[in-house]
């Protein structure tokens, strides 16, 4: 197939096709770079000596040890950052996390102390001769438990002024509670009242991490006139504005320069390293790289922990007729995004069900643990892992068919959803379908009568995407007529330059693979909230849109001008000569796009909640030895509404990505945490999905669907996969064996227990 | 640190070379500091992942854990040898064909595996592909990809040594 033909066979139309991702060479070959791996001339490697208790009054710092080390340059503490940063508190959502510990620390693992030095050897060795004390305090882990704010993480909160609806929580004490957010539609108490059934579970899931094989990396690069970052960062623009608003700086002496990610899931949003190597480079005047190992990550950022106590009352056909959700959020130490998950995962918790009654309770809460974020979905999987049970639950309970109950119960196009905003362009009832006749569900299981027994389980899920958020991109058509894009949008894996050169070439016709994306860099590329949240190909997709559809008009322009005849398609390097005498000259074209948005009323209701629904749904197919509680997942569909996908070879590598990296997070992947200490922070004792963990069958498909507000009717996907994936495995294996559990991971050890317990033999705690 | 460095000899990328290295150094960073070659990356720091597989004598080998003076006199190849005339080799074709990656920071390391299991074995079924290539991770999960792949990579390669 030649390059520059469509599946169709018409040259030039570029979107729908299957493209190779465009740096698909410089990957195969070694040659992509990334942050982790980059050197600078002079450049000094920062080591990071950390917290060895959860919560305490830091009595004392001794680095004398560690400045006696030869080869050290220097060993700093957060009394050199204050001298250079008097203010050195960042976050998202909240001011509230220090460059290095400012008196207090408030996690294992945080960072208290930094040294430099040329060999990384020497400066990893020096940190072990810094010695710390400090006053212990009483620590708090439990999400449910820091609630009740007898234990608390931090005196004083610190929202930051980006977001409007946090700012009365400024100076707020004596509370663990960052966000509460609460949604009340109808009237919940009366509806109970009237139900004929009532049922109530509580669902946790555990503390899980990104993992991205490149660790968290940064340099620095500081000098009296601009500071150079060269970071793996989701959000250069966030940085950008973070790191100006420390140095009391105006943005422009700002420079974020990303290269390729190696993987970010959310882990590499807003401030990670950016911050302490720029203070280390101010303190040494010298390039500083802050680079984590892989442990390391495990005291960044991680996904948050949850418990989730949700509530349905049923009327006498089966219908839903209220759903109170409360949900605690596990935070950790330092806001990061927490707030914003909390809130935004707050519109959908109650499902996508079609409701008139729906309370919703949804709490950020500071723990002293790492830090939690965004993990691919926003809060939205551990919502979906409660709801998508619990759904489950009920219709086993009536002794109805769980789909045919959900099928019931389902929110369509034109009804409103939770919030009050209407659904629109969520195919969910084709979603379910689709998993439904994939999983032959009309035809009953058959389970086996063996010690080996099977089952099958579905889940689907509606989201939000996060709102409102604006990208601005820039077109260059040079002299040759050859294009460049300027765009923001972070590609780490999910093809993202692919897609956007996609765009461009489909209104300008040319083909993709000759539009040039820019590596992400703030003193060329323009604004862009962040890659982040399956935002990117809706609302960059139409700011790329824009930008090519105005370069268009001023090639239409240009044409006039010169008097060529309508229908001319002379070509673009043609006019430029003809316009200034040589290979001269540029059209550049912007797009701007901020979709529309209407914050929640203080009953969390809103008419325009979201500019697109993402919806998504697994089924599986399971077989469960009973003799040693293993859970096998023998065949894994994934189906989404994508509206109309740009690459469609793309769009199912992410939903099959996706999926697995749900996989692991069901059915193995655990922090486990002792006393604030975590206990497996290695791949040698945290595993996650390898080549034998994947099913033997995977399906993903895109229900024929059209997004009418996206670009060319298509809308974000990277999230999707993850959302039904925990429940359809947890509804298979109640369909399977007859157990139910509720709380994640699906370990042979929780499976077999539950095997124990409904045997009326449960085996006693370790 | 302690230890004087010790000057080795190697075949690297099939050129000779020498190196001056020391005790504690690890191959990867005598790849990268003294040869600029940033194909073989470490990640986990354990032998656990498979970013920083090198083919040592023809074995892969994780060079994260293997020390750098260990290579005195080995032959060794890292994934920028495989494209060095310009052209990808097809088990770097076949993963670009298949979309087997997406971030791409683990592809060098399944790049070389593959290359040590096709040498092995011109022709694995999709149980020894999973068994050979279950040292190398990929969290953005593109195995069913890379499955693809490395058939596709078998096909071409038995193709182009018989046609």
């Amino acid at each position: 197939m030649a390059a520059t033909t469509a599946p169709d066979g018409r040259a030039g139309h570029q979107v729908g096709r299957s493209l190779h991702r465009l740096e698909a060479r410089e990957k195969v070959s070694g040659r992509a770079e990334y942050t982790h791996l980059m050197q600078l001339p002079g450049m000094l490697h920062a080591k990071i000596f950390r917290s060895t208790v959860a919560h305490g009054r830091i009595k004392s710092i001794d680095v004398s040890g560690a400045r006696e080390v030869p080869g050290v340059y220097a060993v700093y503490t957060s009394e050199d950052v204050l001298k250079v940063i008097p203010d050195p508190y960042y976050g998202p959502a909240f001011h509230d996390q220090p460059i290095l510990a400012v008196g207090k620390v408030h996690y294992i693992g945080e960072p208290v102390a930094v040294v430099l030095a040329a060999d990384p050897h020497v400066a990893e060795h020096a940190t072990q001769q810094i010695v710390a004390e400090y006053h212990e305090l009483p620590a708090v882990f439990d999400e449910v438990e820091a609630a009740q704010n007898k234990t608390l993480v931090h005196e004083e909160l610190r929202p930051a002024g980006t977001f409007a609806d946090l700012k009365h929580l400024k100076g707020r004490r004596g509370t663990n509670i960052a966000l509460d957010f609460r949604l009340r539609r109808g009237d919940v108490d009366k509806a109970f009242a009237a139900a004929a059934q009532v049922f109530e579970h509580t669902f946790r899931t555990q503390k899980v991490l990104h993992l991205a094989l490149e660790p968290y990396a940064s340099i620095a690069d500081f000098r009296d006139d601009g500071v150079t970052i060269y970071s793996a960062a989701q959000g250069p623009s966030f940085v950008r504005t973070e790191i100006a608003r420390l140095l009391r700086w105006p943005e422009n002496r700002v420079r974020i320069k990303v290269p390729y990610l190696g993987g970010g899931y959310g882990g590499k949003l807003y401030i990670k390293m950016e911050a302490l190597a720029t203070a280390m480079s101010m303190l040494a005047h010298r390039p500083v790289k802050v680079a984590l190992t892989m442990e390391e990550q495990f005291y960044t950022i991680t996904k948050h922990p949850a418990t989730l106590r949700i509530k349905s009352g049923i009327d006498k056909d089966g219908r839903i007729i209220a759903r109170k959700c409360e949900v605690w959020w596990n935070g950790g130490a330092y806001a990061d995004i927490g707030p914003r998950v909390t809130q935004k995962s707050g519109f959908t918790a109650s499902g996508p069900y079609d409701i008139d009654n729906v309370a919703i309770d949804s709490y950020a809460l500071y723990t002293n643990l790492t830090p939690a974020g965004a993990l691919r979905g926003f809060g939205i999987p551990q919502l979906v892992w409660a709801y998508e049970s619990h759904t489950d639950m009920i219709a086993r309970a009536l002794k109805r068919d769980p789909l045919e109950f959900r099928k019931q119960n389902l929110l369509r196009n034109g009804r409103p959803q939770a919030t009050g905003t209407i659904l629109k362009d969520a195919a969910i009832e084709k979603v379910l379908d689709r998993i439904a006749d994939r999983l032959n569900w009309k035809q009953p299981v058959d389970h086996g009568t063996g010690t080996v027994r099977r089952g099958r389980g579905l889940a689907v899920a509606l989201k939000a995407v996060i709102s409102p958020t604006t990208s601005v991109a820039i077109v260059n058509i040079s002299g040759d007529g050859s294009t460049t894009l300027y765009c923001g949008t972070v590609d780490m894996g999910q093809g993202s330059d692919t897609a956007m050169a996609q765009i461009v070439g489909e209104v300008l016709d040319m083909p993709a693979e000759s539009v040039r994306i820019v590596p992400r860099d703030t003193d060329v590329t323009p604004y862009d909230m962040g890659t982040l949240g399956s935002r990117s190909l809706f609302h960059m997709g139409h700011a790329v849109r824009l930008a090519a559809e105005e370069a268009r008009s001023k090639v239409a322009a240009l044409r006039r001008e010169l008097g060529e005849p309508d229908g001319s398609n002379a070509p673009l390097a043609e006019l430029f000569l003809k316009k200034y005498g040589m290979q001269a000259g540029n059209i550049v074209g912007t797009g701007t796009y901020k979709p529309d948005y209407i914050p929640p009323d203080a009953s969390g209701l809103t008419t325009n909640a979201t500019p697109f629904w993402m919806v998504a749904g697994s089924g599986v197919e399971i077989e469960v030895d009973t003799e040693t509680g293993h859970v096998r997942v023998t065949r894994l569909i994934n189906v989404a509404d994508v509206g109309k996908p740009i690459n469609p070879k793309i769009v199912e590598t992410q939903l099959s990505g996706a999926s697995l990296m749900q996989l692991g997070f069901s059915m193995f992947e655990k922090m486990h945490i002792d006393g604030g200490q975590i206990t497996n922070a290695s791949l040698a004792d945290y595993k996650i999905p390898g080549m034998h963990d994947v099913p033997r069958v995977m399906e993903n498909e895109t229900v024929d669907a059209i997004q009418e507000n996206g670009p060319f009717g298509a809308k974000g996907v990277g999230e999707l996969a993850t959302f039904g994936v925990s429940p359809a495995i947890a509804n298979a294996i109640d369909d399977a064996v007859g157990v139910r559990l509720t709380e994640l991971p699906l370990t042979p050890e929780a499976v077999f227990r539950a095997l124990r317990a409904k045997a009326n033999k449960p085996l006693g705690r370790e | 640190m302690s230890g004087g460095a010790r000057t080795i000899n190697l075949t690297l990328n099939g050129r000779p070379v020498s190196a001056e290295v020391k005790p504690h150094h690890n191959v990867v960073e005598m790849l990268q500091t003294q040869f600029g070659l940033f194909g073989a990356r470490e990640s986990c720091g354990q032998g656990l992942c498979g970013c920083c597989t090198v083919l040592v004598d023809g074995q892969p080998v994780s060079g994260c854990l293997c020390l750098a003076v260990f290579l005195d006199g080995a032959d060794v190849v890292t994934i920028e040898h495989l494209s060095e005339t310009g052209k990808l080799d097809p088990v770097q074709q076949a993963f670009v064909e298949c979309g087997a990656f997406q971030c791409g920071y683990c592809t060098p390391g399944f790049v070389l595996m593959t290359k040590a299991l096709l040498r092995q074995n011109p022709d694995p079924d999709d149980e020894q592909i999973r068994d050979y290539l279950a040292g190398n991770l990929c969290r953005c999960a593109a195995y069913p990809e890379i499955i693809n792949a490395v058939r596709m990579a078998a096909r071409e390669t038995k193709a182009g040594s018989t046609g």
